[in-house]
């Protein structure tokens, strides 16, 4: 099982049944029947495929994160024009972003707080996309977080503050991971698609919000007077705390980030993220090497629940009112953090470490929006539309970099880096250019 | 409850249900189609976003519904077309790039909006069109045959959908596309062609789902379809990938919202446990899926992109 | 080797790029710090767009009306508590004389940063809470007795007997509108059915509309609701010939032929004492509410509709609560 894969070099095969040819270079000596539709399928290899990761990583050339960065320059390139074409100075509107977002410590400070949930739910997106488990249940596990560690400081709200903190942490952790299990269970044991299910599941947790906030957990005073959905002040000994140098900047932040290094960990150290990933490349292929294929899912889709949850614990403790308030939608709590923590996941390359950089960026571009607000009566909207059109450029930039590298004559070399999408996946693997000699 | 369960009560419901279902239906037939041959597209409420700003503004400018909604059509091919090169073309993730599609759809409506109009100024669209004869039946009248133009086109489209997809020889190439693409291919069906067919039907039948919405609704704002997008994606599994199943799920999920609101508009149930029943419709559909999903399976090749190879 | 060589020189082009963006970004500074010694600066937080026809645009208009103020800076569409909570600090942080958080949801927040800026005024509504800080006023709307008036003349007015409300969560400023236009509809018309639906949203006007269509069914043939989400429901109303009543900002525009009046919120009823008390150095600390007496809410009718009978009723009423002989029960 897991840490035995037998590696060769150099091999070609060709398989009977229209599948004309299977990657060369190294790859894990596994082949395998899908029994539901009969087609043969082999998979690209997982040592390969870490050596992609890791040229990725630290490789010397810039192709890794030349993409993302030229993705989103062609992105802000639309977007001037859209500025042009409303009437408002685009380097006077960009300027005003960047240094609405970067341009004092307290701002830097705002934009860390603004990167942590879509740091959080980038690394969930991570694992869960790792495992081939697409999870757009964020929103709902968020809340689902938030929900549960504000039990836990309404119910022990006396305990003294070095043990709340990291409790109300853990509730966070598992509220979001029971709300992921959910359609983790349902996927794996009912075959239920887990793309629905976060969906439905998402609207399920808002509803319970909107229940929680107006009835049992409401603020007392509240009930009596403007029946403001929201709880009480949350006791003082949960209030995350502070980083010393005067920002706003709480220990949630040092939190998120600690949890992208247990990610990488996971991910790459572990047994249990070898069988994600094993998964993520082919189920088939992880069935008959003998892995329990159900039981990862679920594990997947967990561990991306309870990161989303911590996002939403540290949400609420880490906020200025210290209380779980809501407006009556997902996105007045969550700031769409559970949609946006996809993209910066994709942005950084699916990898737990890549997206710590790629959360900060995304959230100088959320928190900056308003200040190009304010300078060129340009609304933020503008940077979600913007954030989309990044998205699109990096998952088709792939094969726009194959196309321009053939031109350049050296097809394979470049062609072979993907520093986007679920890499490995078996589609893909298909579909990626196959280099079968003679 | 009495009150629930008079006879004005349930035909009301019916009739709401139908009105509520619509722009679902449209969307998941247009998904349906796209999902048959094999492309998933999650930006569908980004689609219908801007379907629906663009139909919304037209009518403001021309106080034509009709110029209104063959606008909110065109931006759903444009969408389409993009939609296309990216995944067809240039073969990237398709769930990806389907979030994509989405957050641009939901940040450039509200951007023009706000830019364009500012003021949510009401639109007048079609008026209701009562069939001859057929709405003159008491209640059952009221409850199929009282409704907007759109809403006739929408529940018409499933027959001929259904028809589109299981008795022309397109339907067959687009079934063989999202069953197996190498071997359509080998067959000589252009997979290329038959998925950038497929994409452009879905996509303008998101655009035009948006468009009923603004139209129906009189009215646009910011993220106007509040993820009717990702449901009507969720009513095509729920629906096992044919068009009457989808509609019996676009169904399902407007009389439970209607039923909940009607509830609601009698008093029955009020405050925080109104919330409770506003999840049914979600663990309704939940439960549904699970009850059928061992007995149907996906287009196998979903999400996966094409290359013909060398 | 040389395409990467290309690739090298592409991603230095590019980097350089960004960097020079990031510097002209961080260096000049050149149009802050205008506006001179005695210009007073107010900005305003809002959790919907500033021209929504209903609560945020009542706030961006009482201040426009306010004299002596030399700036208005806006920070529109913070539904999500927190961000406002951010825009709140950086105003205060920014030195604006008067900083008005407009949103009982902001109330939290507020109580945390007002004391970090004893030097700044702070102005939250809709709430009559200072939490007893010296530089927070609070400020809040009567609006049931508007509701009441509008409650009263809608009962005058239906020939079913059957009215339909449409509120967002039974809330602060949207409950105390509802109650009231209930009280008053059935307090002067014995028999009168008044149907209040809370969708449970803000912004679902899709659901409002629906909501509306239910109203209509169920035989009401005048509507009323409040919040930004009701923009769905004046839609349906003028539709079915159903006549409605506006509250928040002055909603004829939403259907010229439909809306017969509008509760109206004067916001700088209140905000100009609290500006000129400001200019003398005292920051707050006191609750402001509007009412019909002291002419902070205003009823606006629409004269391209005939209220006829009804617009008696209702003057009489805005009279009768003014002068304190009639109570709303709100």
């Amino acid at each position: 099982m897991a840490g035995s894969c037998h590696l060769r070099v150099g091999r070609c095969r060709a398989s009977e049944d229209g599948i004309a040819a299977i990657p060369a270079g190294v790859f894990l000596d596994l082949q395998i029947v899908d029994r539901v539709g009969g087609n043969r399928e082999t998979f690209a290899s997982m040592g390969r495929w870490l050596r992609e990761r890791l040229a990725y990583v630290t490789g010397p050339q810039m192709a890794g994160p030349l993409v993302p960065v030229v993705a989103v320059l062609a992105a802000f390139l639309i977007g001037a024009g859209m500025l042009l074409a409303l009437g408002a100075n685009p380097l006077e509107g960009y300027q005003a972003l960047l240094k609405g977002a970067f341009g004092d410590v307290d701002a830097l400070a705002d934009t860390a707080l603004k990167s942590m949930p879509l740091l959080l739910v980038g690394i969930g997106i991570c694992i869960a996309f790792r495992a081939s488990v697409i999870n757009i249940g964020g929103e709902g596990q968020m809340i689902a977080g938030a929900i549960l560690s504000t039990l836990v400081a309404l119910s022990c709200g006396d305990l003294p503050r070095p043990v709340l903190v990291p409790l109300v942490l853990v509730g966070g952790l598992v509220g979001g991971a029971i709300w992921g299990a959910i359609p983790g269970a349902l996927k794996a044991y009912s075959g239920v698609n887990e793309i629905l299910s976060t969906i439905m599941l998402n609207i399920v947790a808002v509803q319970l919000m909107n229940f929680l906030l107006r009835d049992l957990i409401m603020d007392p005073y509240e009930k009596e007077h403007g029946r403001l959905p929201q709880t009480q002040r949350l006791s003082e000994n949960s209030d995350l705390p502070l980083l010393p140098g005067g920002t706003r900047l709480h220990i949630g932040v040092l939190v998120a980030v600690g949890m992208a290094g247990l990610a990488y960990v996971l991910l790459w150290r572990t047994s249990l993220g070898y069988r994600l990933r094993a998964v993520g490349h082919s189920s088939a292929a992880a069935r008959y090497a003998g892995m329990p294929v159900k039981r990862t899912i679920v594990a997947a889709l967990t561990f991306s629940g309870a990161m989303c949850g911590l996002a939403g614990a540290i949400l609420v403790f880490g906020s200025e009112s210290h209380r779980f308030v809501t407006d009556g939608s997902s996105v007045g709590f969550t700031g769409s953090a559970g949609f946006n923590g996809i993209v910066t996941a994709l942005f950084g390359g699916l990898h737990p470490l890549w997206t710590i950089p790629s959360s900060f960026f995304f959230g100088g571009l959320q928190f900056g929006a308003n200040a190009m607000q304010r300078a060129v009566q340009v609304p933020a909207a503008l940077i979600v539309g913007l954030n989309g059109l990044v998205v699109v450029f990096v998952v088709s930039s792939d094969r726009l970099r194959r196309v321009v590298s053939e031109s350049w004559g050296q097809g394979r070399a470049i062609g072979r880096e993907r520093a986007t999408s679920r890499s490995g996946e078996p589609a893909l693997a298909m579909s990626e250019e196959l280099d079968c000699g003679p | 409850m009495n009150e629930f369960f008079t006879v004005a009560s349930l035909v009301f419901v019916v009739g709401s249900g139908i009105r509520l279902a619509t722009p679902f239906l449209l969307a998941g037939l247009g998904e349906t189609i796209g999902q048959r041959s094999g492309v998933l597209n999650l930006g569908v409420d980004g689609v219908m976003l801007l379907g629906a700003f663009g139909a919304y503004w037209t009518i403001l400018e021309t106080r034509s519904p009709i110029a209104g909604i063959l606008v909110g059509i065109a931006v759903g091919l444009v969408m389409g077309l993009i939609y296309g090169v990216i995944t067809v073309s240039l073969r990237a993730e398709q769930g990806i790039s389907g979030i994509g599609i989405f957050l641009f759809g939901l940040g450039i409506s509200d951007l023009l909006f706000q830019k364009k109009v500012g003021t949510p100024m009401p639109i007048r669209g079609f008026g209701d069109l009562h069939l001859p004869l057929l709405a003159d039946i008491p209640k059952v009248g009221e409850m199929f045959f009282q409704h907007s133009v759109l809403v006739y086109i929408a529940f018409l489209l499933v027959p001929v959908v259904a028809f589109f997809l299981n008795h022309t020889t397109f339907g067959l190439n687009v079934r063989a596309v999202g069953e197996n693409p190498a071997a359509a291919d080998s067959l000589g069906v252009s997979v290329l062609r038959v998925r950038y067919t497929t994409i452009l039907l879905a996509n303008g039948l998101a655009g035009l789902a948006g468009a009923v919405l603004a139209a129906e609704l009189g009215i646009f704002q910011q993220n106007l379809t509040n993820g009717q997008g990702f449901i009507a994606i969720a009513l095509v599994y729920f629906g096992a990938w044919r068009p009457i199943g989808v509609m019996g799920g676009a169904l399902l999920f407007g009389m439970v919202s209607a039923t909940v609101l009607q509830w609601k508009t009698l008093g029955l149930v009020s405050g925080a446990a109104s919330s409770l029943t506003a999840m049914a419709p979600a663990v309704l559909t939940i439960l549904a899926l699970v009850a059928i999903s061992r007995t149907v399976g996906q287009p196998a090749a979903l999400t996966r992109p094409f290359d013909r190879g060398q | 080797m040389q395409v990467r060589k290309n690739r090298k020189f592409l991603g230095l082009v590019v980097l350089s790029a960004v960097l020079g963006l990031l510097a002209g970004a961080c260096g000049s500074d050149g149009e802050v710090a205008t506006g001179g010694d005695d210009g007073f600066r107010i900005a305003i937080v809002a959790p919907s767009a500033s021209n929504d026809l209903a609560f945020s645009q009542s706030i961006v208009d009482g201040v426009g009306a306010l004299t002596g103020v030399s700036a208005v800076d806006v920070t529109d569409g913070t539904f999500i508590v927190d961000d406002a909570a951010a825009a709140i600090r950086a105003y205060a942080g920014e030195g604006y004389d008067l900083v008005i958080a407009h949103g009982s949801q902001y109330g939290g927040s507020l109580q945390e940063i007002a004391p970090d800026f004893p030097d700044v005024a702070f102005a939250w509504g809709t709430s009559a809470d200072t939490f007893g800080l010296p530089n927070v006023s609070a400020y809040t709307a009567a609006s049931d007795q508007g509701g009441y008036v509008m409650g009263a003349m809608a009962a005058s007015m239906t020939s079913t007997g059957i009215i339909g409300v449409i509120g967002p969560i039974a809330v602060g400023d949207a409950k105390l509108y509802v109650d009231g236009f209930v009280n008053g509809a059935t307090e002067s018309v014995t028999g009168i059915t008044v149907n209040v639906n809370y969708i449970e949203s803000f912004s679902d006007v899709a659901l409002a509309a629906e909501a509306a269509q239910g109203h209509v069914a169920n035989g009401a043939d005048i509507l009323t609701g409040t919040a930004q989400m009701v923009v769905g429901a004046t839609g349906v109303a003028a539709e079915h010939g159903a006549k409605w009543f506006g509250t928040q900002s002055n909603q004829t525009a939403l259907g010229p032929d439909i809306v017969v009046a509008s509760q109206v919120y004067k916001w700088e009823v209140v905000l100009q004492g609290l500006v000129n008390g400001i200019k003398q150095g005292d920051l707050g600390g006191e609750s402001h509410t509007i009412t019909l007496e002291n002419g902070g809410l205003a009823i606006e009718f629409n004269e391209g509709v005939d209220a006829g009978h009804a617009r008696k009723i209702g003057e009489k009423a805005v009279k009768d609560i003014s002068a304190g002989f009639t109570e709303t029960g709100a």
